[in-house]
């Protein structure tokens, strides 16, 4: 039989998933958090009944928040993942044998929980002996830190709801002073497509820009996500993403990808005319 | 003992929106569905309630159902004898206590550093303002409440006055010690009247200074809308036993509405239940937030937060700590810049910036991530824009040289002069600076030099000037 899942993508748009089982829903002190066994995605996980990831599509997500940084930056050691309480952003960082050190920081430890009990497959990050996590508020345990780390994720949920700090600019500029003098900053950035997630968009790419000397925005396609077309934000000190691009020193590692590529790399960043538009960059 | 779950006034409108009446009375709008702009505005929940007095909601004015059974309710609430429902804001509740005491030349002994109300109260009703001096922070630059002394010397110098006026707490939370001067002009047969827009929580809240009704006020002005939650411009006058409740309920409707407004009589019933049920955990989260954001400011460096370690027995008797000010001296901002960069940059709007202090209002509305916002901001301001620290504040007292009453000089023949010009005559409007926020001029009063000379190195400082009919405070109006 199974039921159907279904995520208003707008007032007039929605997705619907066919779900046979919900193998878990808590609503924690921060937000609701489901997750249900669905035939097309997998597991699917929810917060505030909005979907986070799916093991189908979480790949394209995940790989395209990490690798992109790790392709331009050449030497980095010391990284801090905020938000990403499926641990899913830890496994592509645990590929890198150079990295010395991650600290996590997720608001809701109940989150963790449920996606170590539930969503092995992006919870394996955690076992990583060079992961710390940290429950705490993103905001609050990086204001007192500067110049510790050479990538910042930020793997935020919507701007609507316990995610809303990530989006700031006081946390854009808390994260600058946290970095060292090469660091970079890669956020998950919305979409440009349905205007609910568009407004946070450009809301987020102007904070970041008054923040960040070098800011670009890269594109990826997540079918389970609005529109399927998701940016992510490339923020940093010194490095450019395309001319600091060293595809040969990245392919050497021989990382294994599904979707992330230095060809890939390249395409990412150039981007549709109304999302130039939209960004405030020139044609 | 009332029963305080009860809301009479809320329970009467959800009735009356159940039964579905078809209206043929005001307002106009019939439950929204004349003005659909404003239903779609302001929604359709709060039209069906904007109603008018009725037999069965009572009339606000000449209350005998469910207003009098709210006031009762709020009576007992607060400790009160009476306690009115007051829609004209705590401005209204400031007139009520004034004309309710002081007729035309009776004295009031207040502290310089009153809201304006109070002397435009004075100016409509003709009492004589018997000034205090508050003394001041030079280090913080503000003005902090009356020293016992200074409220006895006053009230042995006039034995005639028939009322003290006393502000519980002041803007930055200050207090002076209410008790002993409740009991010293109760031994002189005079009222005590205390302006509590900033002192809703004092009647619920534990470990906070104590309320005016508790410390034997006669009357207090309570800005419900402030820390109690209801719609602003909603207020509560309270009285204690030394006056006639029905005589003040007379003063009251000299200036008050008669179609009060049921969004805000119900928003007081509403709050008022809210705080007598839960107010005491309210405000003990409150006060938790307030001392987090406090001691996570502290480790910012150069903003220097202040609390209850100012108090010193006499014109700091007693601080408020779910008020979050910081002085900015140190940071070199005044604190009107990190105000304005706080909205421009972050936005993030706080309740108030003077030369050298903010003020965020912290309350029952607030959230973690909210203040985790406004420290992280302040991280981000130090960074970028700290410049070397700022003077402090210096301010000597003038006591006013009174010539004719407010009343007098404010309606008396009066003309324009440019303010550099106008030592020696009588000013016929007030003038404020802040900082301090002190009155500089109340209408009646002598103008001199010092006082034209303060003005000008004020406004050399950045001080704002308010009060004059003038908007650019070039000129002041002059009796004659």
């Amino acid at each position: 039989m199974g039921f159907w899942f279904s995520e208003s993508h707008t007032d007039n748009v929605k997705l619907n998933i066919l779900v046979d089982e919900q193998l878990y829903s808590r609503q924690s002190n921060y937000q609701k958090i489901d997750i249900f066994q669905s035939r097309e995605f997998g597991r699917v996980l929810t917060l505030d009944d909005v979907i986070v990831l799916t093991e189908k599509d979480e790949f394209i997500y995940h790989e395209m928040l990490i690798h992109p940084a790790m392709a331009v930056h050449p030497a980095i050691r010391r990284v801090l993942v905020v938000g990403a309480g499926d641990g899913a952003a830890l496994r592509e960082l645990c590929r890198y044998p150079d990295i010395e050190a991650i600290d996590v920081v997720e608001i809701d430890g109940t989150l963790v929980e449920a996606c170590q009990e539930y969503l092995p497959s992006c919870a394996v990050g955690y076992s990583d002996p060079r992961v710390t996590v940290h429950i705490q508020d993103g905001l609050k345990f990086i204001r007192r830190l500067s110049d510790v780390y050479d990538l910042i994720i930020v793997d935020s949920t919507d701007p609507f709801g316990p995610g809303e700090v990530l989006f700031t600019k006081e946390f854009y500029g808390n994260c600058y002073k946290a970095l060292r003098e090469d660091g970079i900053m890669i956020n998950q950035h919305e979409s440009p497509f349905y205007s609910y997630e568009a407004d946070a968009m450009k809301r987020a790419h102007r904070r970041i820009k008054e923040s960040f000397p070098i800011h670009s925005v890269y594109q990826a396609h997540i079918p389970s996500y609005p529109s399927g077309h998701w940016l992510f934000g490339f923020a940093s000190i010194t490095f450019d993403p395309l001319k600091d691009l060293d595809a040969e020193r990245w392919n050497a590692l021989n990382i294994p990808t599904r979707y992330y590529n230095t060809d890939l790399h390249r395409g990412a960043f150039y981007l549709p005319n109304y999302v130039k538009d939209m960004l405030g960059e020139g044609r | 003992m009332l029963d305080q779950q009860r809301a009479p006034v809320w329970e009467a409108l959800e009735e009356m929106r159940r039964e579905k009446l078809v209206p043929f009375d005001v307002p106009g709008h019939k439950r929204g569905r004349g003005n659909k702009d404003l239903m779609d505005f302001l929604g359709e929940r709060c039209l069906s309630v904007d109603v008018n007095s009725t037999k069965y909601l009572d009339s606000l004015c000449h209350p005998t159902g469910i207003i009098a059974e709210g006031e009762a309710l709020a009576a007992e609430a607060f400790g009160a004898t009476a306690a009115y429902f007051m829609v004209g804001g705590t401005t209204a509740s400031i007139q009520a206590m004034i004309f309710s005491t002081i007729r035309e030349g009776d004295k009031l002994i207040l502290p310089r550093n009153v809201h304006q109300s109070v002397i435009n109260a004075l100016v409509i009703s003709g009492g004589i303002p018997v000034y205090v001096n508050p003394q001041v922070s030079e280090r913080l630059g503000i003005a902090l409440g009356m020293s016992v002394a200074e409220v006895r010397a006053a009230i042995e110098e006039n034995p005639d006055a028939r009322a003290v006026f006393v502000n519980n707490p002041t803007y930055y939370g200050i207090c002076s010690n209410l008790r002993e001067i409740v009991a010293c002009a109760h031994a002189h047969g005079m009222k005590v009247l205390c302006d509590e827009a900033h002192g809703a929580h004092f009647y619920f809240g534990e470990g906070l200074p104590v309320s005016g009704m508790k410390a034997g006020a006669d009357m207090a002005a309570v800005s419900m809308h402030k820390s109690g939650g209801s719609l602003t411009q909603s207020s509560f006058l309270l009285c204690g036993p030394g006056l006639d409740p029905d005589y003040v309920r007379q003063i009251i409707g000299l200036t008050m509405t008669t179609s009060g407004s049921y969004l805000l009589i119900s928003s007081l019933d509403i709050s008022r239940r809210g705080l007598a049920l839960n107010g005491r955990e309210v405000f003990e989260k409150v006060k938790q937030y307030a001392s987090y954001a406090r001691d996570e400011i502290r480790q910012i460096g150069d903003y220097l937060v202040y609390s209850d370690e100012l108090i010193n027995g006499d014109t700091i008797f007693d601080f408020d700590t779910t008020k979050l000010s910081v002085n900015t001296r140190d940071l070199g901002l005044a604190g009107i810049e990190v105000h304005d960069i706080l909205h421009d940059e972050y936005d993030i709007q706080i309740e108030f910036g003077d030369l050298s202090n903010f003020l965020a209002y912290i309350s029952i509305g607030d959230k973690t991530k909210n203040i985790e916002r406004l420290i992280g901001a302040l991280y981000e301001i130090r960074r970028r824009y700290k410049r070397a620290a700022g003077q402090g504040f210096s301010y000597e007292y003038m006591a006013p040289r009174l010539v004719l009453t407010p009343k007098e000089a404010f309606w008396a023949k009066k003309h324009p002069v440019p303010l550099k010009e106008a030592a020696g005559l009588v000013s016929a409007e007030a003038l404020m600076t802040y900082p301090p926020g002190i009155p500089l001029l109340a209408p009646g009063e002598r103008i001199t030099q010092e006082i034209v000379d303060f003005i000008h190195s004020s406004r050399e400082k950045g001080c704002v000037l308010t009060g004059t009919r003038d908007i650019t405070a070039q000129t002041i109006q002059v009796v004659g």
